[in-house]
């Protein structure tokens, strides 16, 4: 075989390079892209670009099960209609049962936390996006979605469905964007169990029914049947979302961890809507940020020597954020601490490690 | 240049824009497991029977539309089909006196090549799972390579 240069100059005929040079500079030109790609940084804005460009050939690639669904959807007969409008109008009296004494309740805890008004929802804005693409394999599993920068998403949102928490933002074009499944193999959620409150790290197994939560000391409490909820840790989920359901736990008495599988309570190969949600900065479920994290340190320390501080140093880091607020007794109650709601360290392969079970969420 | 007129670019442009969606389109799993890389196939055909209506460029520039179709490292799927493209126009005139029988087998080699180089960047960037039916899936785009060379055959004129 002839490698490099003399192989083109055969079939080439004078024509510009020969094929060999030129396949040597379209190598180097890919071996530079997948370095840069790895890296991040500025190709994240040339892949942008390019999603937009593709996104139509993937609206056609998605034409012909849209079009079976239409198909379905028109064929429907009226008695399955009726049949769901039913179905549909029980659980919503069942629903407005359930939410009947939120008012009551949001009251109640707004005063057991010493506030004079009620918080509001953690979830201050969401957007409904509807799925284009389903890619459900070991290697990964990932949706597409057809909501991108333009409507406002960004990356590492969190994406739920009524039913739990169904993963983030990955990867945005301008109409579209990438969603990582929280079962994706690469993926790892924070979170903690409603009933004890023992905190882990939901991994995602690469299977559809399962996730896998490492790191769970044999003694901690944990049964089948428990629900998981986010522990907001990761500064990109608000706490307390519904993960999963505990579907197996294994205690070999020779091991120092227990073996705890997990099943999503979202259904993620069936949904065809999702919502991409906004956390409220500030409220003390929002996910935890950088600062509001580093709060909680000093506090021990924090009544020792109260006074000085504001005297000494009019103009510290938190200052520029609170100094239009000339009154600083109104300052405890909203907390305005980060309007982001996702810092970049939170990324999902990089957010394995375990936190410690001391730090708690930041609260007020 | 008369030549040049007579390169069938349209039928390059049509025929790759075919194979990426076929190669993009929602499969159930079992299916998704072996299904062979169309892209590749194509790209083979024309490397072989019109080295010059695309070049090197057609086959970068599909590879790189995979890349950003399935989330994979930018340059990955592009560099593996390059190389195959670049292979099989090195070996077109001899390519040509061939059967299709006797072409498949070369399909075959070039194809688990395309899936080997995607097989180590995947692993170079990270993704530590990989099922074993991938290489399932050049046998079953040699199988498939004389179909999809007559089919291919009607869009232009061989010379």
């Amino acid at each position: 075989m002839a490698v490099f240069g003399s192989g083109g100059s055969r079939i080439g005929g004078g024509r510009g390079p020969s094929f060999g040079f030129r396949f040597f500079c379209y190598a180097l030109l890919c071996v530079v892209l997948m370095f840069y790609d790895r890296k991040g940084g500025w190709l994240d804005t040339a892949r942008y670009g390019l999603q937009a460009a593709v996104y139509p050939l993937q609206l056609a690639v998605n034409s012909p099960s849209a079009a079976w669904r239409w198909m379905k959807d028109s064929f429907t007969t009226r008695e399955a209609l009726q049949k769901e409008v039913d179905g549909l109008r029980n659980q919503l009296r069942d629903q407005q049962l359930m939410t009947l004494r939120q008012a009551a309740l949001e009251s109640e805890n707004a005063t057991l936390r010493g506030l004079t008004t009620a918080m509001p929802e953690v979830i201050e804005k969401r957007l409904i996006g509807e799925v284009i693409n389903v890619e459900v394999s070991t290697l990964r599993q990932r949706l597409l979605v057809n909501r991108g920068g333009n409507s406002g998403v960004h990356k590492a949102q969190p994406v739920i469905t009524g039913d739990g928490v169904l993963g983030q933002v990955y990867r945005i074009g301008p109409f579209s964007s990438e969603i990582i499944l929280i079962t994706d193999s690469e993926h790892a959620l924070p979170v903690q169990v409603l009933r004890s409150g023992v905190r882990s790290i939901a991994l995602g197994t690469g299977r559809a029914t399962a996730l896998e939560l490492p790191y769970v000391p044999q003694n901690y409490d944990v049964k089948v049947g428990d629900v998981l909820v986010t522990s907001g840790l990761d500064g990109v989920f608000p706490f307390g979302l519904p993960v999963g359901r505990i579907t197996r736990v294994e205690r070999d008495p020779t091991q120092p961890l227990a073996q705890i599988y997990a099943a999503p309570l979202a259904r993620i190969e069936a949904d065809r809507e999702v919502l991409f949600i906004w956390a409220r900065p500030g409220h003390p479920a929002a996910p935890a940020t950088p600062e509001s994290m580093k709060v909680e340190e000093p506090k021990p320390a924090a009544p020792v020597k109260p006074a000085p501080k504001p005297a000494r140093k009019p103009a510290p880091q938190p200052a520029p954020q609170q100094a239009p607020q000339p009154a600083p007794q109104q300052a405890p109650q909203p907390a305005p601490v980060e309007t982001e709601p996702a810092p970049a360290p939170a990324s999902p392969p990089e957010s394995g490690e375990s936190p410690p079970p001391a730090a708690e969420v930041p609260t007020t | 240049m008369n030549l040049s007129r007579r390169e069938p670019r349209w039928a390059v442009a049509f025929t790759v824009l075919l194979a990426l969606i076929l190669q993009a389109l929602p499969l159930p799993t079992w299916l998704e497991a072996v299904r062979p890389s169309f892209v590749g196939i194509v790209i083979i055909y024309w490397a072989i029977y019109a080295p010059h209506a695309g070049g090197i460029f057609a086959p970068w520039l599909a590879g790189l539309a995979l890349d950003v179709f399935k989330g994979d490292v930018l340059g990955q799927n592009a560099l593996a089909i390059a190389l195959v493209a670049y292979i099989a126009m090195s070996f077109h005139q001899r390519l040509r006196n061939q059967t299709l029988v006797q072409q498949s087998l070369f399909v075959f080699a070039v194809l688990t090549l395309n899936e080997a180089v995607v097989w180590g960047i995947e692993g170079w960037s990270g993704h530590p799972i990989a099922s074993p039916w991938r290489w399932i899936q050049p046998m079953i785009g040699a199988m498939l390579w004389p179909f999809v060379a007559m089919l291919a055959g009607r869009t232009h004129v061989r010379s």
